[in-house]
């Protein structure tokens, strides 16, 4: 109930939890901001061990005392470790990639247990969206949950409040924290992919010439860069255990195709962005030289995975006339 | 956005075949004492439950449903019910509580259940202290807790090897013994019991009864059981003098003698100029009200009155084990006077039974002669009449004095005790019987003499004018060296005694005295722990009537203390610094003095390679460290060489 009201009042939290959002690059989870409460199975302990010590004393039980004061002790100690294992571990966040509108964006958390000793079964848990994991941080090593946040807007998506959590070793005390990195994820807008004609080739200076599969020339090989598409990686290559290479080809540069915003005067904002985002893709799939106009920006033709991701990105980030 | 099921919430995590093993070997650990005392029935039907489960989970068949579970548990009831008749009673309860382990098991699905049957695992492992607190228990014991413990970190950590859930288990419990330690110490204790305690609760306890009949005692002398412990201040008495006065019989219906009525008197310690003791004794529970006082009491303990026959009785029963502080007196000045009620009950016989024996006495007093005369010709009948002393006498019928005195002429000293006192009654002379033990056993390593059931004793006081009551041991005077070395060199060779009294058992008494000094602080110091050594120990720590305001201050300190070490402790082990992360800071802080900041996205790749451009002189050195940094941070972990020569590259560096 707390967690809701604080998740619907920010500045709040922000106080209570002692830091303000977002935190960059790598936050350590010092221990001011690690919280601990007994869990309901550590009132349960707490009600066995006053059962343990009201029946050492009814019987005068002296190993029944022992007993009572061992776990008592067990139970202290299974707090302390419980703090143990969230405080001063370190949390960055990797480079999520893109994502279309209604897909969920990948962040990768990365936990660094900065520490001699493991720290088994920590949850990781997107606060908003509830998307979670759990991972086991070796000593010393590095810990690696990926969170899927849904993607509901276009532009960039902020990882958000994330929340971290462990119960180890007893089960009967809760420690958690919660942080907010800096990082972000590019949401593009959702692709409509209605099966609509490209537009038609007088629209745009070029002339779009029908590609036609054999038309495009085989030019060779080139060294495989990490934006090129896997449709033209030269698999039989790669398949040699050779290098990854890339294949070439000549022929597409003969058409140019120009995504324009003003072919779509009918639509609203989101609508046309849906558009283009749809085009782009298909654009990209035909294998055409694609140009893109919004107002305001423009984006010489291209083609290839760099061009796809910039025109996207074009889209994403579309603020309006 | 529905809400996913909490991974980390033990509702709804389910239990795997791993944690099934846990649980229940750990569970079995702790009910296997149990088991063997169990009706085997019981035994066998908790075994099946815990082989259901097992077959259950290895089967992936459905667990079975609430109704058979709470049907088994009821049959399981009505057979312990059909055992015991009653199912609160100590034993009946403590069994149901190991059917009940087995009844959860076989319901638990999730973690939680799972965590639910090791908390009953705690539970059970108390039932045990019920019946033994020994050593060998406690460590047995130790054990249960260890693997109930790692069992609950199991859980909470599915993904963990069993060997890093073990180590965490020893370390919690290492943590939590001083803080264990310093609650068992501190803690306010109070005397129990809160509430009423089952009727069984102290059954099954030994030892002496108020009332005697031939047979009683040699039946006693056959256990080896502990009935206390004496510890003096310097020497300790001979053995002849050790006699540990008991309860004190005064009515006799020709058969069995009985305590009978009394009454408490203000005690009055004795004059003259008897050899004084002063010794502890930590006394057994008995459940009875009575304290064994080596003759005479020259003081008495707390709690404690003394009777008109001068016995020593607690105001409770003794029902856990109870240390008092004695002063007594060797042949001290007797009080002359007695009642003439008192005198006349000394006197009372069945005239109906045993009419040969006293047709001897009266013969005897005809004769003529004082009371002390009367009192040497018994004794000399004792010592004369070829009388044998044996732990298996044969059995006697209603007339048992006489039977014992002119037909079979072998007994213990209950027989002995017995006849001569009725000797004496016949005589004229006023005379009770006195049970207790005689002797004890010295342990050569702490000097503290051990009184077991099998050295007890009966003897006679009779009451000579002039001089009061005065101790007869008949069974001494028959048979001289029961009193002197002690019943094992009394009796014909290793005739039915205890394996460890037999005198050709030297070799295992040495470690048995060895073994009964660390059973006897163990009992002193933890089993005997209680409120009044509670209060002792802190007088000497210095704290003045430590009520449970002080001892609660000082727990609590000593309690945040030792939880803030222990965060000091985890903070230690936190901040400790990789020694290879702490030479690349040095590394970086040698280039940043030079100009050369490292950006906080940079790499080392890219930072050292920029550096040893920006740096042409040491631009090797340089390159080296940013390799060895690498390899030894993104490789296959660090090495005590290559992190030395990392540390010492860094340390060189030199940039001009």
């Amino acid at each position: 109930m707390i967690n809701a009201l604080l998740d619907k009042r920010p500045r709040l939290a922000n106080w209570l939890y002692g830091f303000t959002p977002p935190e960059r690059g790598v936050v350590v989870l010092v221990h001011r901001r690690v919280y601990i409460l007994p869990t309901q199975l550590g009132w349960l302990f707490v009600m066995t061990l006053a059962i343990l010590l009201i029946g050492s004393i009814n019987y005068a039980l002296s190993l029944g005392f022992a007993l009572t004061f061992l776990l008592a002790g067990t139970g202290l100690a299974g707090m302390v470790h419980t703090a143990r294992n969230l405080a001063r571990m370190a949390i960055s966040v990797g480079r999520a990639e893109p994502v279309f509108m209604g897909e969920a964006a990948q962040f990768r958390v990365y936990l660094d247990a900065r520490s001699a000793f493991d720290r088994p079964a920590i949850l990781a848990r997107h606060v908003l969206s509830r998307s979670q994991m759990v991972v086991d941080v070796p000593a010393g090593g590095l810990g690696e949950v990926v969170l899927a946040v849904p993607a509901a807007r276009r532009g960039w998506l902020p990882i958000g409040r994330v929340m971290l959590e462990t119960r180890f070793p007893l089960g009967i005390f809760r420690s958690w924290s919660y942080v907010e990195p800096e990082a972000r994820c590019l949401v593009y807008p959702r692709p409509e992919r209605s099966a609509l004609p490209l537009p038609s080739a007088e629209s745009a200076r070029g002339a779009l010439r029908s590609p036609t599969p054999g038309n495009d020339d085989y030019s060779g090989l080139r060294a495989y860069q990490l934006s090129d598409s896997p449709r033209h990686v030269a698999w039989k290559a790669v398949a040699r255990n050779e290098d990854m290479l890339t294949k070439q080809f000549t022929g597409e540069a003969a058409a140019e195709l120009w995504l324009d915003w003003a072919h779509l005067p009918h639509f609203n904002v989101e609508q046309r962005l849906s558009r283009l985002a749809g085009w782009v893709l298909e654009a990209e799939r035909s294998g055409v030289q694609y140009a893109l106009r919004l107002p305001g920006v423009e984006i010489a033709a291209g083609r290839g995975e760099a061009h796809r991701a910039a025109c996207l990105q074009a889209l994403a980030l579309y603020e309006g006339p | 956005m529905k809400a996913l099921p909490h991974p980390l919430s033990p509702d709804v995590r389910p239990l795997t075949l791993r944690d099934l093993t846990w649980l229940s070997a750990s569970l079995a650990i702790v009910i296997a004492p149990h088991a063997l005392r169990a009706p085997w029935w019981l035994t066998l039907l908790t075994l099946c439950l815990y082989g259901w489960r097992f077959y259950s989970m290895l089967s992936r068949a459905p667990l079975p449903s609430r109704w058979l579970v709470i049907a088994v548990a009821f049959i399981g009831m009505l057979g312990v019910w059909m055992e015991y008749r009653t199912l609160f009673g100590r034993q009946a309860g403590v069994l149901l509580l190991m059917l009940f382990s087995g009844l959860k098991l076989l319901e638990s699905r999730h973690h939680r259940d799972g965590a639910v049957a090791a908390f009953l695992g705690y539970f059970l492992i108390i039932t045990n202290f019920l019946y033994t607190q020994s050593i060998p228990t406690a460590l047995v014991m130790c054990v249960g807790v260890f693997a109930i413990t790692a069992t609950l970190i199991g859980f909470s950590a599915p993904n963990r090897s069993a060997r890093d859930n073990l180590r965490t288990a020893a370390l919690l419990l290492a943590h939590a013994a001083p803080a264990a330690l310093v609650l068992f110490v501190l803690f306010p204790r109070v005397n129990g019991p809160l509430w009423g305690l089952p009727q069984d609760a102290y059954a099954g306890m030994t030892g002496l009864s108020d009332t005697m009949s031939p047979g009683n005692l040699s039946q006693l002398a056959l256990s080896d059981a502990i009935v206390f412990r004496a510890t003096f201040e310097g020497e300790p008495p001979p053995q002849p003098l050790r006699y540990w006065r008991g309860p004190v019989l005064w009515d006799f219906d020709g058969r069995t003698w009985s305590a009978g009525l009394g009454h408490l008197v203000n005690f009055q310690p004795p004059r003259g100029a008897g050899r004084s003791y002063r010794y502890s004794v930590l006394l057994e529970p008995h459940n009875r009200f009575w304290l064994f006082t080596l003759e005479t009491a020259a003081s008495l303990p707390e709690r404690a009155r003394m009777s008109f026959d001068g016995q020593v009785f607690s105001t409770s029963p003794v029902r856990s084990r109870l240390r008092y502080d004695m002063v007594s007196m060797v042949n001290p000045e007797r009080e002359p006077n007695e009642t003439r009620s008192t005198l006349n009950r000394a006197l009372r016989l069945p005239a109906e039974y045993n009419k040969r024996t006293l047709a001897l006495a009266e013969g005897w007093r005809r004769a003529g002669g004082s009371d002390a005369d009367m009192l040497t010709r018994a004794l000399d009948f004792l010592r004369g009449g070829r009388f044998s002393y044996t732990l298996e006498p044969p059995l006697l019928g209603v007339n048992s004095v006489d039977e014992f005195l002119f037909d079979t002429k072998a007994g213990f000293c209950e027989h002995f005790a017995s006849a001569f006192t009725v000797l004496m009654r016949a005589a004229g002379v006023p005379a009770r019987v006195v049970t207790g033990y005689q002797g004890g056993d010295l342990n050569p390593v702490d000097q503290i003499i051990t009184v077991r059931q099998s050295d007890a004793h009966a003897w006679t006081e009779v009451f000579i004018a002039g001089r009061g009551w005065v101790r007869v041991d008949p069974t001494a005077a028959a048979m001289p060296s029961r009193v002197d070395i002690g019943l094992a060199r009394a009796l014909p060779q290793d005739q039915g005694l205890p394996l460890l009294m037999r005198p050709s058992m030297e070799w295992l008494r040495g470690a048995r005295y060895r073994w009964e000094a660390l059973s006897h602080k163990w009992n002193v110091w933890v089993l005997g722990y209680n409120p009044e050594r509670q209060r002792d120990l802190m007088l000497s720590f210095g704290m003045r009537d430590a009520d449970w305001h002080k001892l609660t201050a000082v727990l609590f300190t000593f309690l945040g203390a030792m939880t803030l070490a222990l965060l000091v402790w985890s903070l230690r082990r936190l901040t400790r610094p990789d020694p290879v992360q702490k030479a690349w800071q040095a590394f970086c802080r040698k280039l940043a003095a030079r100009g050369v900041v490292r950006a906080p996205q940079e790499g080392p790749r890219d930072y050292s390679t920029r550096a040893a451009r920006a740096l042409p002189a040491a631009r090797r050195p340089i390159l080296r460290i940013g390799a060895l940094y690498i390899a030894l941070r993104y490789g296959n972990g660090a090495d005590k060489p290559a992190t030395a020569r990392l540390q010492r590259l860094v340390r060189q560096l030199e940039l001009a």
